[in-house]
C-alpha cells in the first residue's frame, strides 16, 4: 500500500458526533491507470466515510475521478487500472481490498449495488427486462426461475412501470430511456442493497424524467433504508437529495461539507466556482460565470494545488505545496486550501 | 411543443405501447424473405437437405449396384433417368446417397470448428493478456498455411478417411470462428451492460456465454451459414483427391473425380455432381448474404 505524503484522517463516528457505526469507510484511496504516457493516478489518496441511509453527494466535474472511486468500491476496475493504495472497509464484513473475487461477487449486487449513467446501453439488448432483474435474484438468493420472474414483476411495480406483468417480458428497446432507468434501478435493489452507488443515475434522461427518477430513489431508499452514494455534476440534484457532499477535483477531495453549510458558504474557491457557474432566474442576461480553464491532465499536474491555474484566489504558498484537506474548527467540514489553512508555507 | 409538454406531464412509466408498437421487430422470416436472393438460397439449402434425408425413403435404385450393361448411360435413359456412370450405377440415386455423405460431414466440421473456434475467440478476446498472446499467436500459425495445404497436411498424419478429413477441413476453418468472435467480444467485453453485469455480481463465466456469446449470436448463425458453402466445396475436394470418404461409400466429390475420365464421352457424369455441389454452395453463401441483412439491425426499414 502506497504511503502518501500527507496523510488524511478520515472522518470517524466519535468525531461526527453521531454514535452509528460508519457503513462504509474509505480512506486513502488510490487507483492508477497505466498508460503508454506513464502513470496516471485517476484517484489520489480519496477518504470519505458513510453512515447507513445516509446520501453522500460527490460532485465535480468530468475526469474528476468520481466513477472510478465507486467502480474501485465495488472492485470492477479493470486492467491497465488498479486499485494502489488505501482501504475500503464495508460494515462489517471489513476490508474489501484484500477480498477475493468470489468474495466480492457475493457483496456486488447484494450489499452493494450500482446504477450507471446510460439507461440506453446498460442493458443487455438480447435478454427480457424481468430476466434480467430476476438474474440478479438468482444470483444472489437462490431463487428458482419462476419465483425471481414473479418477484421481477413486483420490483417493476415497485419502481413505478405501469403493466408490470406485461413489461416483464419485453426487451429493453421496447422501452423508453426512462423507464429502463427504473428497470436499472429496479434491478440495483432487487435485493435490498446496503449501499446504492449511482453514477450520473439522471444525467442521460430528460429533465422532467429527471426529476421522477430522483423521486423513485429517496422513496426506494428511505423504504430499503440504504445508503446512496450519488454522483453528479448537477449541483441541483445534489442540493435536492444530499445530506452531506464530496467536491472532487483531479482526484482528490477539495471540500467536504454538510449540503446546507456547503451551499450557504462555499469555503474553496473550487466550489464557489461551481455554484457561480449554475444560471441563476435573476442574472438573466448577463454572461455565465464559468470556471476559466480546463481540468489538469493528471499526468502532468501543476506543483502545489491542482486548481492553483484556474484559481481566482491563487497566491504564493499555493504554488509550494500542495495544501492537505483541512478539518475546519468547529465543524465536520474539510477544506483542502492553504486560504483556510492555519499555517500556510511561507 | 412546448405547450403539450407542461400541460400534459409526461409521464414516462405509462407511456401507452401503441407508441412503441411500430418499432417493434418484424419475425426474422418475415425480413428473410423480402429478399429474394436469400429466398433462392434457402431453397437451394432445403432441396439439398431434403435429398439427404429423403434417400432411404425414396424409391431409388441400390447406388451401388453395378451394371455393366447400363455403363455411362446417358440421361433420360429408362431406370436411369440422369445416366449411369461408368460401372452403371444409377446417377440419380448416387446424388441423393451422395448429398447425405456431403452434408453430414460439411455441417459436422462446421460444428467443430465453431464450438471450438468460438470457445478460443471469447476466452482471448474477454480475458486478453497471455492467454490472448498464446491463442492468438496459434491462432496466427493455423492461417499463415495456404487453406487446402494445412487440410492436406493433417490427412498426411492422421491418414484418408471420412472422419479424418472432416477433422482436417474442421481445424482449418477453426481461425475463421476465432478471428470473428474474439472481435465481437473485444467490443461486447467494454459495454456498459457487462460491466452492469458484474455490478450486479455476475462472474466470469456468466457474463461469457450468457452476456456476450448471446450477443454474439447473430454473427455466429451468419458466420456459420457462410462457412457451410466453404465446407462443402473442401470436403468435395478432399474425396476428389480420394482422401476423404473411402469407396464404396462416395460422395458428390468422389463422383466428380470417378466422371472426370469420361469428361468427354459422357460429361453428365461429371457435370451432374459438379453442379450438386455448385448450387449447394451458392445456395448456402444466399442464405449467408441474406441472414447477415435480416440480423442486422442498420438494414432494418
Amino acid at each position: 500500500m502506497t504511503v502518501l505524503a500527507t496523510p488524511q484522517p478520515t472522518i470517524s463516528a466519535s468525531e461526527t458526533g453521531t454514535e452509528t457505526v460508519p457503513l462504509l469507510e474509505v480512506e486513502n484511496l488510490s487507483t492508477e491507470f497505466a498508460t503508454h504516457a506513464g502513470t496516471l493516478r485517476a484517484v489520489d489518496g480519496v477518504s470519505m466515510s458513510m453512515t447507513a441511509g445516509e446520501v453522500l453527494g460527490i460532485v465535480g466535474e468530468s475526469g474528476s475521478g468520481k466513477s472510478v472511486t465507486a467502480l474501485s468500491i465495488l472492485g470492477l476496475i479493470r486492467a491497465p487500472g488498479r486499485v494502489s493504495g488505501g482501504s475500503i472497509r464495508f460494515q462489517n464484513h471489513g476490508e474489501l481490498l484484500t477480498k477475493s473475487a468470489s468474495e466480492m461477487r457475493k457483496i456486488r449486487g447484494d450489499m452493494i449495488s450500482m446504477i450507471f449513467q446510460e439507461p440506453m446501453t446498460s442493458l443487455n439488448p438480447v435478454f427480457r427486462v424481468g430476466w434480467q432483474i430476476a438474474e440478479a435474484l438468482r444470483l444472489h438468493r437462490n431463487m428458482s426461475k419462476a419465483e425471481a420472474t414473479e418477484r421481477a414483476a413486483e420490483l417493476l411495480e415497485r419502481v413505478g412501470i405501469a403493466s408490470p406483468r406485461k413489461r416483464v417480458s419485453e426487451f429493453p428497446h421496447q422501452l423508453s430511456g426512462g423507464m429502463r432507468q427504473r428497470v436499472m434501478i429496479a434491478m440495483a435493489m432487487a435485493c435490498a442493497p446496503k449501499l446504492l452507488l449511482a453514477d450520473e443515475p439522471t444525467t442521460a434522461l430528460d429533465v422532467t424524467v429527471q426529476a421522477q427518477i430522483l423521486d423513485l430513489m429517496v422513496q426506494l431508499k428511505e423504504e430499503d433504508g440504504a445508503a446512496v452514494m450519488l454522483i453528479t455534476h448537477d449541483l441541483g440534484v445534489i442540493a435536492e437529495m444530499a445530506q452531506k457532499v464530496a467536491v472532487m477535483y483531479a482526484g482528490v477531495v477539495m471540500e467536504e461539507a454538510d449540503v446546507g453549510e456547503l451551499f450557504d458558504e462555499p469555503l474553496h474557491p473550487y466550489t464557489q466556482g461551481l455554484l457561480n457557474s449554475i444560471p441563476r432566474g435573476h442574472s438573466r442576461g448577463s454572461a455565465l460565470k464559468a470556471i476559466p480553464g480546463i481540468v489538469p491532465n493528471l499526468l502532468h499536474l501543476p506543483t502545489g494545488c491542482r486548481f492553483r491555474d484556474r484559481c481566482p484566489a491563487a497566491h504564493a504558498p499555493c504554488g509550494k505545496a500542495e495544501p492537505p484537506l483541512q478539518r475546519m474548527p468547529d465543524s465536520a467540514r474539510k477544506v483542502r486550501c492553504w486560504l483556510h489553512h492555519p499555517e500556510p508555507p511561507k | 411543443m412546448r405547450d403539450t409538454m407542461t400541460d400534459t406531464p409526461m409521464d414516462d412509466a405509462i407511456a401507452t405501447p401503441e407508441v412503441i408498437e411500430p418499432l417493434a421487430r418484424q419475425s426474422l422470416l418475415a425480413r428473410l424473405s423480402k429478399n429474394r436472393l436469400s429466398l433462392v438460397g434457402g431453397a437451394l439449402v432445403l432441396i439439398a437437405v431434403f435429398m439427404a434425408i429423403s434417400a432411404p425413403f425414396l424409391p431409388l435404385q441400390d447406388p451401388d449396384a453395378v451394371d455393366t450393361s447400363q455403363r455411362l448411360a446417358p440421361i433420360g435413359s429408362p431406370g436411369r433417368w440422369l445416366g449411369a456412370d461408368e460401372l452403371g450405377r444409377d446417377i440419380l440415386s448416387r446424388l441423393f446417397w451422395g448429398a447425405r455423405i456431403t452434408l453430414t460431414v460439411s455441417l459436422a466440421a462446421t460444428l467443430i470448428a465453431m464450438v471450438v473456434g468460438t470457445v478460443l475467440g471469447l476466452v482471448s478476446g474477454y480475458f486478453l493478456g497471455w492467454t490472448d498472446t498464446v491463442i492468438s499467436r496459434g491462432i496466427d500459425v493455423l492461417m499463415a498455411f495456404p487453406y487446402f495445404l494445412l487440410a492436406l497436411t493433417v490427412i498426411a498424419i492422421l491418414g484418408p478417411g471420412l472422419l479424418n478429413g472432416m477433422l482436417a477441413i474442421a481445424l482449418v476453418n477453426v481461425p475463421f470462428f476465432a478471428r470473428i468472435i474474439r472481435g465481437s467480444t473485444l467490443s461486447l467485453r467494454e459495454s456498459d451492460f457487462v460491466l452492469a453485469a458484474k455490478g450486479m455480481g455476475a462472474g466470469h463465466l456468466r457474463v461469457l456465454f450468457r452476456h456476450i456469446l448471446v450477443n454474439s449470436l447473430s454473427t455466429l448463425v451468419v458466420a456459420t451459414t457462410i462457412n457451410l458453402g466453404f465446407m462443402i466445396t473442401a470436403a468435395a475436394a478432399l474425396s476428389f483427391l480420394g482422401l476423404g470418404v473411402q469407396p464404396p461409400t462416395s460422395d458428390w466429390g468422389t463422383m466428380l473425380a470417378s466422371g472426370r475420365q469420361y469428361l468427354s464421352a459422357a460429361p453428365h457424369t461429371s457435370y451432374l455432381p459438379g453442379l450438386a455441389i455448385f448450387l449447394t454452395v451458392l445456395g448456402f453463401n444466399l442464405l449467408g448474404d441474406g441472414l447477415r441483412d435480416a440480423l442486422d439491425p442498420r438494414m432494418r426499414e
